[in-house]
């Protein structure tokens, strides 16, 4: 190889390198998630086990960019641990889990994976109770997260709307000064939800966001995850059968995990007639 | 939200407290005649001296218990490594003038030593001295911050590790060949950047010193917990994994506070060592240390002006009680805990900022 060559070669490969996207010349292991296949979410093969019992066996299934998707299952299925592995909670025994297709989800720490676009709501609702609301949605806002940005900083105007954006869509704007553990159960989960949309995630993951919630608050919840469908890729885990019907309108995937596998995949209206299903689940 | 750094009133305190310290003690002191019923004894201005440097301890305290959640059973040590810094540069400075009439300090000259040992190296400059009082404690509790934080210690098992630390500090620190002055400590000190030390003027000017930097400390605290930063150590403390799952690391927030209050406790152990004339290792012992989180408890844990107030209650307290009733103190002290944790879980801010109170003028909102 003459030195011309390699110099060609090497010219050619920083140009691609300067292409946003992966392909060859930009090793796609590093730095921001890439959506090109349009799967925001791959779990594959992961395994968990605690002494020796598998709380995750082998499991794997595909979360599309933009998509709603609904994960059902019995008590003890496997749902939690999955959300804590993706999460970087709790670390795989085996398996890979990739965001994009290029992010491995294995090697982040929590705030790196909350960082890079992952926002995750508890099961029982999560907030800075002696802060008020307003000062809750401040916090999680999307911008730097070191010390010495947080000492200095001050709110943008962009910020601000923003804030004021997210407290009309959660209904809390007449609660804006007030300290977050005032406010009801309810109240607490939709704080919880718009801290999530502050931080302006690709990927949200919802462990019961209803739990505790009126009727009437499940289904604005469900109207609110509806708009948000194709702007954010959305992973409910639900027990709500109702409200699992109300997200799903009748089309949308939903995935059913038992014993730490997935055990069927398919419309609501589908599943309710398989056999293994109504078996270990809804049957009961 | 509140972005002003103080209140007008919470300003109007800080402008009176430095008026009490740069102009009532010095006069009432120094040009009130000492047969006036006005004039301030030489005991209480060095006991005051003495508080504002434990206020400060408090203070340091109130920022990483009240604000981040982490009890701390352990800054005794920092404030003890910053007093034995200071310390070593008055041992210096006694120069000759000691019982053997030695160059060396009177303790090394007892241990047969001919040569300085190494920590000793920069000990006859102020300057040098100074920059160790906020180095040396600042990068121990770096380390030993960085690694418990990392291991995700926390809450009780942290406060039991920072216990064993400053114990195990005091043990070495007993040992004579570790270059301290074993269980005597330091004593005896005369001047002070040649300045002699017992003299009314030293004597306020100390005090003085110490209050001033009470109040910078209180400033620059106030201004931190008004942060964005500070809101992230609020929320560290009642919800860190959502924190974490918000893309914040804990570590580094836990790391920086923890490490700011121990260097303000250096600090306060430097300003105090010439103020009391003395330093030894029991300012190491885990009394000490527990003494310091009463101050903070008592007083009112996050909300800065408490454990400052704290601090003097407490220690006004126990100065009067050991005078009035020696053999009671303790009894006193228990007792004072107790009720505070019983009736007043807010300390004694909770109670002064009830309906009608006094301190509407420091806090921004009332707890749920």
């Amino acid at each position: 190889m003459t030195p011309d060559l390699m110099e060609a070669g090497a010219k050619a490969r920083a140009a691609h390198a300067a292409r946003r996207g992966a392909g060859y010349g930009a090793p796609v292991a590093t730095g921001a998630p890439v959506f090109t296949q349009g799967v925001a979410l791959y779990v594959e093969d992961l395994t968990v086990s605690f002494d020796g019992f598998k709380a995750l066996d082998a499991l794997s299934l595909t979360v599309d960019v933009g998509e709603l998707r609904c994960i059902i299952g019995p008590n003890g299925a496997g749902k939690t641990t999955m959300m804590d592995c993706i999460t970087g909670k709790t670390r795989p025994d085996a398996g890979r889990l990739s965001f994009g297709s290029n992010v491995d989800l294995r090697r982040l720490t929590e705030p790196q994976i909350a960082q890079i676009g992952i926002g995750r709501k508890f099961q029982k609702p999560t907030v800075y109770e002696p802060l008020t609301v307003f000062e809750n949605l401040e916090l999680s806002l999307q911008g730097a997260r070191g010390v010495r940005a947080s000492l200095f900083s001050r709110l943008t105007g962009a910020q601000l709307d923003r804030l004021g954006e997210l407290l009309e869509l959660i209904h809390l704007k007449a609660e804006a000064e007030r300290a977050a553990g005032l406010l009801s159960h309810g109240q607490k989960q939709w704080l919880e939800i718009g801290m999530l949309l502050a931080q302006d995630p690709k990927l949200l993951l919802l462990d019961e966001p209803v739990a505790g919630m009126t009727d009437e608050e499940t289904e604005r919840t469900g109207e609110l995850f509806l708009s948000l469908e194709g702007k954010h890729s959305l992973v409910v885990v639900e027990h709500d059968m109702k409200f699992v019907e109300q997200l799903t309108e009748g089309r949308r995937k939903v995935t059913v995990l038992h014993e730490g596998r997935v055990l069927a995949e398919g419309r609501l209206a589908e599943l309710q007639n398989d056999e293994r299903v109504v078996e270990v689940y809804l049957g009961r | 939200m509140n972005t002003k750094l103080l209140s007008p009133r919470g300003w109007a305190g800080v402008a009176a407290a430095l008026a009490v310290l740069l102009v009532l003690v010095p006069v009432l002191h120094l040009a009130v005649p000492p047969d006036s019923a006005l004039h301030l004894r030489e005991f209480h201005v060095s006991l005051l001296g003495k508080i504002l440097c434990y206020a400060i301890c408090a203070l340091a305290i109130d920022l990483i218990w009240g604000y981040a959640g982490i009890l701390s059973l352990g800054h005794g040590l920092f404030f003890a490594l910053g007093g034995y810094a200071m310390g070593m540069y008055l041992m210096r400075q006694i120069g000759s003038d000691g019982q053997y009439r030695l160059p060396m300090p009177d303790f090394m000259v007892f241990l047969n030593w001919k040569e300085f040992p190494w920590h000793w190296a920069v000990s006859d400059s102020l300057v040098a001295q100074a920059l160790l009082v906020v180095l040396v404690p600042g990068l121990l509790a770096f380390v030993f911050g960085y690694f418990a934080f990392r291991s995700r210690i926390k809450g009780v098992y942290f406060s039991i590790i920072t216990q064993a630390l400053t114990f195990a500090a005091m043990l070495l620190f007993f040992r004579n060949e570790t270059g301290f002055g074993g269980n005597n400590g330091f004593t005896d000190f005369k001047r002070i950047a040649g300045v002699p030390l017992n003299t009314p003027g030293m004597r306020v000017t100390l005090c003085v010193l110490s209050g001033v930097v009470l109040v910078a400390f209180f400033v620059m605290s106030r201004a931190i917990v008004q942060s964005r930063f500070g809101r992230v150590l609020q929320a560290i403390r009642d919800a860190e994994s959502r924190v974490m799952f918000s893309g914040y690391d804990p570590v580094r927030y836990k790391l920086a506070i923890w490490t700011l209050s121990a260097v303000m406790c250096g600090v306060a152990g430097a300003l105090y060592v010439p103020q009391v004339g003395i330093i030894n290792p029991s300012e190491m012992s885990p009394a000490a240390s527990i003494e310091m989180a009463i101050w903070a408890a008592v007083g009112g844990r996050g909300t800065l002006i408490g454990p400052i107030l704290g601090a003097f209650f407490v220690n006004g307290a126990k100065s009067w009680f050991t005078v009035a009733f020696p053999e009671f103190w303790l009894y006193f002290l228990g007792a004072l805990f107790i009720a505070v944790t019983l009736f007043l879980p807010d300390g004694l801010t909770g109670l002064l900022r009830r309906p009608g109170g006094l301190l509407g003028l420091l806090k921004r909102k009332p707890r749920p």
